[in-house]
């Protein structure tokens, strides 16, 4: 591949300048054609899956569209249902705000001091990281289910363990107070993914550098801050953006929790839901657009929902994407 | 001669034909059905939300009108929900007729014309709306237009335990919502430590049927209203629905609601065996005509009594009236043959022996005028209570919009935060809650077309 522009700068310098601009100019077309060529399946796989979706969805936004007949055009109607008449919405965002704000730093840091504990384990190293990574392959609603069924208030072994020690256990998703921490819980339970890319980049950190930092007499707490930290600091803005992204989009462990919490899971051919189940604690913004959409026949309206939802997401991502510049550190160049 | 052969001939087609077209009166679906069935082979798919035992009941029946036109097979698809039948409709994959289990959706698949009009089918057929009840005639039309026909009905009543009435001394199912509480109260056995053990009656808003959107099973005893002429919400405006939050809320408090909570954690499912009411951990619980059936099933040993839902203490003159809701069944868009699909329909719907044959089966209250006094209908006391309740001229149903059950949502939410004690003034809370109907149902109107 490399070969080819110097072959063509050869046989070019020896044309006319006219000539010699039309060939650089066939070639500089055929590089483009070359990188598009190679780009084609990703340029596809977006322009199919995200770029149509993205432009419907902006498109029925502005549409009454009850996902059975044709859309009709009615302009702002829906933005000014979702910022002005629908009071759901507040409750909706409340929740998912909570979940940035208190289930993100948790799920980071539990990836990262897990990742920690590990990379300091002498013996047994594989059975550790298998423990730990292990509970990531479960699929969301098998979990979710094992995690409903465990924390049972009244026969789950958690509060039936508490109860002979004497403790009543909370309600857990049974209770408004403790059903977003469970799912926490849950979440930290499957943090796997983030457990191994925290890991990897915690071994990769050079060992020069910790040695560096102990000769010059630093504990173990300021080789973290200054060595780990800033050598890991793209990892740890990659994990938070990600985790922001998933927090906003949380859905189906809400969905499922809920309704399994609620006994409403079990009414063959019935669609009924106990929304945000309890007390509508697990009401995050993304259940309630698929209630809306597909529930409630206004597409139209979860549509203005969504559209809203991606440039939230967009907007605090490029906040975080701005602010990293002070404290992400890359190839080890300190500014 | 030739020539009169030919004609003779033709005349005899046109004769047959014509017979065929005009020939039922809709008391016997079976006879109209030869007019598209009878060509030649024709192959029928029917989606419905039964599963299971019941499931077995409705492929019973449809058996029976395979016998009656031999050239239709029928294939049945069980545990549908609505999801899957708009989205088989959007794709263009729907089946020939399609059943849900809320009615509520009603207005939807009309406005949307997701399922088509049976009106002209049934003028054709002479089948007026007076086979029906007018309950079940409200609650398959959406502004006047009738997309839907009622397969069997739901109605609700109360459940008794008549060995733990005994025990309690007490002689006969509530009439009232007073004696209702005072009887919940008499029939509950805590355990030492305070927690419960047998709840008498659980009013809590989410728990069994009183789940959404079950809660509006609750507004015919309390004499509630949901709307004005205008269609407005005036939750705030009828004093039927103060009375409900706050009865319901009262007895919560009265359990502690931690408590029941954590009693309702470890109860069984409400479709299993294990139902609290079947296994003798709930003296008296409102339920379904349906949970007839389950019982017999399930625990045939079990002593139980039904009756009407006790009423609101200002309103006796609503004993024996409740909540009416049904089974709709409809041709969707796209179906593939639709004057045979309508065929099946009619037989499903109106033919008084197969209604009958299919409320046996799965006790759900048959949904014509003469089929609940068919003959052929298995006598059972039990089940007997719901039908008075379904023929009650004061029983009720709730309003058909054209965003499904998404208002009974809100009234559901608001109910559970009440209970909570998460809203401390009632009726500005109810004034909210009408505003925010108000505002989700002029939303729905915004570009919305005629049905």
């Amino acid at each position: 591949m490399s070969l080819t522009p110097a072959i063509e700068t050869t046989v070019v310098q020896g044309l006319p300048a006219i000539d010699r601009r039309r060939a650089r100019r066939r070639a500089a077309w055929r590089r483009r054609g070359v990188v598009l060529a190679f780009l084609s399946p990703w340029l596809v796989g977006v322009t199919i899956f995200f770029g149509y979706p993205l432009l419907m969805s902006v498109y029925l936004s502005f549409t009454h569209f009850d996902n059975l007949s044709a859309p009709r055009w009615i302009g702002l109607a829906n933005y000014r249902y979702l910022f002005s008449g629908d009071q759901l919405v507040g409750q909706a965002v409340r929740n998912s705000l909570w979940l940035m704000v208190f289930a993100v730093p948790l799920y980071v840091l539990s990836a990262f001091g897990i990742a920690m504990l590990v990379a300091r384990v002498k013996h047994g190293v594989g059975f550790f990281r298998t423990v730990f990574y292990l509970p990531a392959l479960a699929p969301p609603v098998a979990a979710t289910l094992g995690f409903v069924y465990i924390l049972n208030p009244a026969t789950g072994p958690i509060n039936v363990l508490l109860s002979h020690l004497g403790i009543q256990g909370p309600l857990w998703f049974q209770s408004p107070a403790w059903s977003k921490p469970s799912l926490v819980l849950l979440g930290i339970w499957g943090v796997g993914n983030m457990f191994i890319i925290f890991l990897a980049a915690v071994l990769d950190v050079p060992k020069h550098l910790y040695e560096s930092a102990e000769l010059d007499g630093t504990g173990p707490l300021q080789r973290l801050r200054y060595v780990t930290l800033p050598t890991i600091s793209p990892v740890i803005l990659f994990s938070v953006v990600i985790a922001v992204i998933a927090a906003m989009q949380y859905f189906t462990q809400a969905y499922v929790a809920a309704n399994i919490a609620s006994g409403q899971a079990s009414q063959a051919g019935d669609v009924t839901v106990n929304l945000g189940f309890p007390q509508g604690s697990t009401l995050f913004y993304p259940v309630l657009l698929y209630n809306d959409g597909f529930r409630d026949f206004s597409m139209g309206y979860a549509s203005a929902m969504a559209v809203m939802l991606f440039i939230a997401a967009f907007g605090v991502t490029a906040i975080i994407l701005v602010n990293s510049r002070r404290w992400v550190h890359y190839g080890g160049a300190v500014k | 001669m030739r020539r009169v052969t030919v004609l003779v001939t033709l005349l005899a087609i046109a004769v047959v034909a014509l017979a065929a077209g005009c020939g039922s009166n809709g008391s016997n679906g079976s006879a109209a059905a030869t007019s598209s069935a009878s060509a030649g082979p024709v192959h029928l798919t029917i989606w419905v939300g039964w599963s299971a035992r019941e499931l077995g009941v409705f492929k019973d029946v449809i058996a029976g009108y395979e016998k009656l036109h031999p050239n239709v097979t029928v294939t049945v698809r069980g545990s549908v929900n609505d999801d899957q039948i708009i989205a088989a409709i959007r794709g263009g994959n729907a089946p020939d007729v399609v059943s849900s289990f809320t009615s509520s959706n009603v207005g939807a698949f009309t406005s949307s014309g997701a399922w088509i009009n049976l009106g002209p089918f049934m003028q054709k057929s002479n089948i007026s709306t007076s086979t029906f009840t007018p309950a079940t005639m409200y609650y398959t039309q959406y502004k006047g237009v009738r997309t839907a026909l009622p397969l069997l009905a739901d109605t609700w009543g109360l459940y008794y335990n008549k060995g733990m009435f005994a025990k309690a001394g007490i002689a006969s199912p509530p009439k009232t919502i007073s004696e209702l509480v005072a009887d919940a109260k008499k029939l509950t056995v805590r355990n030492p430590d305070g927690s419960l053990k047998v709840v008498g009656y659980d009013p809590f808003s989410g728990f069994y049927d009183g789940a959404p959107p079950m809660i509006v099973t609750y507004a015919p005893y309390f004499d509630a209203k949901f709307t004005d002429a205008q269609g407005h919400s005036i939750l705030s405006k009828d004093p039927g629905w103060s009375a409900l939050f706050t009865w319901q809320k009262n007895l919560v408090d009265w359990y502690g609601y931690n408590n029941l909570v954590r009693w309702q954690a470890a109860q069984g499912d409400q479709f299993s065996s294990s139902n609290s009411f079947e296994i003798g951990k709930m003296a008296m619980t409102l339920d379904g005509e349906w949970r007839v059936a389950f019982i017999a099933a399930e625990h045939p040993e079990l002593n139980y009594g039904t009756a009407p839902g006790p009423v609101i203490d200002t309103h006796p003159e609503l004993y024996g009236s409740g909540y009416v809701n049904g089974t709709i069944i409809g041709i969707p868009k796209g179906s593939k043959n639709e004057s045979a699909a309508w065929d099946l329909v009619k037989y499903l719907t109106t033919d008084n022996h197969a209604l009958v044959q299919f409320s046996n089966g799965i006790r759900n209250v048959p949904s014509t005028l003469a089929s609940l006094k068919s003959p052929e209908l298995s006598p059972d006391p039990h089940f007997a209570t719901f039908l008075h309740v379904f023929g009650n001229r004061q029983s009720a149903t709730s309003p058909i919009t054209a965003v499904g059950a998404a208002y009974q949502t809100l009234i559901q939410n608001f109910a559970v935060k009440y209970q909570a004690g998460k809203i401390s003034d009632l009726h500005a809370g109810l004034v909210q809650l009408d505003k925010q109907i108000d505002a989700q149902l002029a939303q729905a109107q915004v570009g919305a077309g005629a049905p």
